[in-house]
Parts: structure tokens; sequence; C-alpha cells
């Protein structure tokens, strides 16, 4: 019989990588930039020539410790640098600095929002600075090219526990991460770029007839994007519980090393690669060529003052504060300077729904087209509020908004001279409405008739009167004059 | 640690340094190195009981550079070493696996 009780618990922690945003790389002055010519980026330093010193980027250090904040970690007050030592084409000098015993700060977490409104907090083990490795290209007839341009660009690894327990956390964990180091600065966060990799370890927990069996953890290295990471972890549940299932006492932690796999995009499955007992033996020792760091407190709480109001914090003020759905303020703080529009717009006078309907509208609209941000579609705080000020007053309609803000991108001009301009504001001059509301009920004599006499066709025959008024007008004329003035010319 | 280095040892760092090893080299290897930890056990004549192990030989921290960049060196000059090239790129065997 089969036991309904049974519980399939997935175990999950997920390390990520993080490119910097810096200028430079984090020993040398090469530039730390995607894209350019092979071996064009590089020096001495970092292609590892002998009796070369690296010379730590302060700026690195400092994007570090703003993340590590932002994530609530301990920033030690010591760290150092070492040496991982092994021996790979892209790795020119056969050891990465990376940090070992004295990471750059430790115990923190991070707050995942999930779907139905709840969050779920995702503590952080550590998270350390090191150098990237190189690029091997593997599609040559016979031979591998390298490219060392991003050897030594400066990597932040941040290794998280255990706690995720479904694709959805994972997914929602590597996504927060995203939205919180773009949000600070630290790094573009790009993917096609390479600026964020992820490295899953998964397992099960499977409670079966009063038995907790626990299969052997899987590591699955360097996922470079969102669906790689999301296609592993459902592969690997699915894997993994069929092996169980076949052999729920083989198959179990106690009598397997932990493996690494790899995943293949084609196929979309992971892939052996090794088990545990012939992992790499680092031989990590103290990098004698760079100097350790000593954070005080003050220096602590200059980059702590540096961060601001986090995404999260943001979303639950505009809901607060502005009265804005989960979406809405969700929609508003995937970014921090399009959050910042909207405040500044609101000190400014804007009422904040309207200023909201605005940016969510049209100029998302825009935003999308342009595929960037709304805040980088290049309007001014000033010229939204005004905007916003003149629709509350009625002085313009939704759609004239829509068509001004576009506008706005292109001109200097404030939103009420590109409104006279455009000939967008709404007419309330009751001559000039009289006339079209004539107009319009002389050219549709079959129309006014219906209207005036009432019954079931009455309703119809008036808002198409109406209509045919905001059409004379080009949609400018006051909506509430000629409800009005309808009313008065074909009421009883 | 142990105290001498024996063949498997050098045969396994011999692994690690991806380099072929004959068995000569290996018992010469190991005589060396294990001369070379020898040598290095003086050290522990030294009482070091109540002192913190040190990350670094210069007592001082916090070097640091501005993030300004400079110039690199060109493909040209940083490729002149390569044994092989193929355009811009390093040309080494085919690799195969992971890191």
């Amino acid at each position: 019989m089969i036991d309904t009780k049974e519980t399939v618990t997935p175990v999950i922690g997920l390390e990520i990588h993080v490119e910097l945003a810096t200028a430079t790389k984090l020993f040398c002055r090469c530039r730390n930039r995607f894209g350019d010519p092979p071996n064009t980026n590089v020096c001495p330093i970092c292609i590892g020539m002998p009796g070369v010193l690296p010379v730590m980027n302060r700026k690195a250090v400092e994007y570090s410790m703003k993340v590590a904040l932002a994530l609530g970690c301990q920033v030690a007050a010591f760290t150092k640098w070492d040496r991982k030592n092994y021996y790979y084409p892209d790795l020119p000098k056969n050891y990465q600095i990376s940090q070992y015993d004295l990471p750059l700060s430790s115990n923190g977490y991070l707050e995942v929002p999930l779907a139905d409104g709840s969050a779920k907090k995702v503590r952080i083990l550590r998270a350390h600075l090191e150098e990237d490795a190189g690029k091997n290209v593997h599609d040559k007839p016979g031979f591998t090219g390298v490219d060392l341009n991003r050897v030594g660009v400066p990597l932040l690894e941040v290794v998280s526990e255990p706690d995720m327990n479904s694709v959805e956390e994972v997914m929602g964990y590597a996504r927060a991460m995203q939205r919180l180091v773009r949000w600070l600065g630290a790094s573009e966060a790009n993917m096609q770029m390479g600026h964020m990799r992820f490295e899953p370890n998964i397992n099960l927990h499977i409670a079966r007839g009063g038995v907790t069996y626990k299969t052997p953890i899987v590591e699955v290295k360097n996922l470079n994007s969102f669906r790689a990471l999301e296609r592993t972890v459902e592969y690997e549940i699915a894997r993994q519980y069929a092996q169980w299932e076949a052999d729920p006492d083989g198959y179990s932690m106690g009598k397997l090393q932990k493996q690494n796999r790899g995943y293949d995009d084609a196929t979309q499955q992971t892939v052996f690669q090794r088990a545990k007992e012939e992992a790499h033996d680092y031989r990590y020792f103290p990098e004698p060529d760079l100097h350790p760091v000593v954070v005080d407190d003050e220096w602590r709480d200059e980059v702590a003052a540096t961060i601001g109001e986090l995404p999260l914090a943001r979303r639950a003020r505009y809901m607060e504060t502005y009265e804005l759905s989960f979406k809405h303020a969700d929609a508003l703080t995937q970014d921090a300077p399009t959050g910042d529009l909207l405040d500044e717009a609101v000190k400014g006078g804007a009422e904040p729904k309207r200023c909201v309907n605005l940016l969510l509208g049209r100029a998302a609209a825009l935003a999308n087209e342009r595929n960037c941000t709304i805040a980088q579609i290049g309007i001014t705080a000033g010229g939204l509020a005004e905007l916003t000020k003149m629709l509350s007053a009625g002085d313009v309609n939704a759609t004239a908004s829509g068509k001004i803000l576009e506008k706005m991108i292109a001109a200097d001009d404030s939103p009420r001279q590109i409104a006279q301009a455009q000939g967008l504001l709404v007419v309330r001059d009751a001559g000039q409405i009289e006339v079209w509301v004539d107009e319009a009920i002389a050219a549709n004599p079959q129309a006014a008739q219906d209207a005036r006499a009432g019954g079931k066709k009455q309703k119809r025959a008036f808002g198409f009167l109406m209509g045919q008024v905001m059409q004379k007008s080009k949609g400018a004329a006051d909506p509430a004059r000629v409800k009005q003035l309808l009313q008065q010319k074909l009421g009883p | 640690m142990s105290e001498t280095i024996d063949a498997d040892l050098v045969r396994h760092i011999g692994k690690l340094a991806r380099i072929e090893l004959s068995e000569q080299q290996v018992e010469m290897f190991g005589r060396q190195m294990s001369d070379i930890l020898v040598y290095f056990h003086k050290l522990r004549e030294l009482e070091t009981e109540d002192i913190e192990p040190m990350a670094h030989a210069v007592q001082s921290s916090n070097v640091f550079a501005a993030d300004c960049p400079q110039p690199s060196l060109g493909p040209d000059q940083a490729l002149a070493n390569a044994p092989q090239r193929d355009g811009n790129f390093f040309k080494v065997p085919k690799v195969i696996g992971d890191s």
C-alpha cells in the first residue's frame, strides 16, 4: 500500500556571483568592460606576469560593503585575501585571489517576496570579494581560445544558507538579489553580459513511513541565466526523487558523496561531472601581495549612509502612504530612480495616484518601447508634478496627458506650454462648446430625436451625441460642460 | 601536515599542476620537497603560544587604488610571449571538462 503521508522537501542553497560595476578591475587599473575585443583590457598584473603587485580597488571594497550591509550582514573589522590554487587556462596566475577564512562579511539575510504576498527570509552565510577568471572560447576547431579581459574583474560571491524549499523560492531569491544589487548601483546585474552567475546546491528530504531520507547533495556550477537556474532546480528535484524511489536506502547522503553536475542547455538536463572525493585540493594560503583591509565604524557608517531606503521598505511605504496596490507598488520599486521620480513629484504637489497612473501608463509604455526604466525615458520630477496637477485640476484629460508626457521627453517646454501649443488644454469656454453642441445636433437629427423622445434608445443616442461633440473638439472639450449643455438642449 | 613528502603526495601535486612526472623525478622532487619541509620545521623551535596568527609580513592595512582606468597593454604586447595565438586570442590545447 502506498503511504499517503509521504512528504518531499527540497532543500536548496544558492551561491550567487555578482560582477561589480567598477570602472576598473579589482587589482589593476585595466577597464572592467564587457564586449571589448579579446585581450585588450589586460596588463602584466591581470595576465599574471612574474613580479607584479596587485593593488586593491577601494570602490570594489565599498560596493561589497554596501551590498553586505543591505543584506544585514556583519562587515568584518579585519578582512584579508587568500590564494586559491588551481591550474586552468582562463586563470593565468594559476591561483585565484579570493577570501577563505576571514571573509569581508557574514550572517545576513535577504527577504524574498513570494507570489501570495508573503515574504521568506533566506539567511546569508557570507559574502566575500574575489577576482573573476577569463573566458575560454570553445568553438574553435581543435583548440581553445583564451580571452583574459574578464580576469581580475571584481566578483562578489554571496553564499546563502540552504533555506529555500521550492523552485519559486529559489527564483524569488535570485531575482530579489538582482534587484538589490542594481538598486544599490553595485552591479548592472545584466545576465546577457554575465554579470550574475548561479550555483545551486540541491537535495531532497523525504519523509516516508516515519523515516526521513536525505538524497546526496548535488551542486550545479556556473548557471548564467534565470531560465537555466529554474530548469536546473526543477530537473534536479525530479531526477533525485526518481533515483531515490528506485533505491531508497542506497541513494542517500550517508552512502554517496556530494557530487557536481553541469547543466546542458541543449537537453535541459544536468549531467554528472565529479564526486566530491575527486574535488580539487585548493591549498589556500594568505595572499602575501595584498594588505589586509581594516574597516572601522566610521568607514562602515559612511558606506551604510549611502544605502538609503531599500526596495521592499519602499514598496511597503507606497502601499501604506500612497495607498497603491501591491502590483503598482512593486512595479515602481524595480529600480531606485523611478521611485525617486515619483517621490519628488509628490513632494512637488502631485497627487500620488494620478502621478502613478501617468508613470505606469504612458511612461511605462514609452520605457518599454525604449527597453529602459521609466526614470530613464527622460522626464523631470518637476514636469511630472506639473502635468499631474493639470490633470487633477481638469485642465487636461487623460488622453491629452499621455500625449503631453511623450512631448516632454524631447522638449524643454513645460507641460502647460506643450498643452497650449498642441491645443490639448480642456476647453471650458461655454460659447465654443455650445457651437460644437449645436453642430452635432444639427448634423444628427435622428439621434437628437431619439434622445428627446426618451425610452430605450434615449441613453444610447445621448452617448452618441456626446461622442460627436468630443470628436469635434478633438477631445479637448470639458465633458461635464458638454453633458450639461446637451441636457439643456435635448431636455424636456 | 606530514613530516615527509612521499611519492604519492608528489604525484598528487604533479597532477594538480598538470605536469607529468617520471619515477625518477618523483623520487628527486620528493627528496627536495622533504628537505625544504625539514628546513622550515626549524620554525617550530619558536614559542608561538601567545602570538596572534598574522595575515601579512608587513604590519599595514588599507592600501587602495582609486577606481580610475589607466591604459592597458595592446593585444600584441599582451600576446607577445604566447607560444601560439589565434587573432587576439591566446591559443591553447583543447580544454574539456570543468575547472
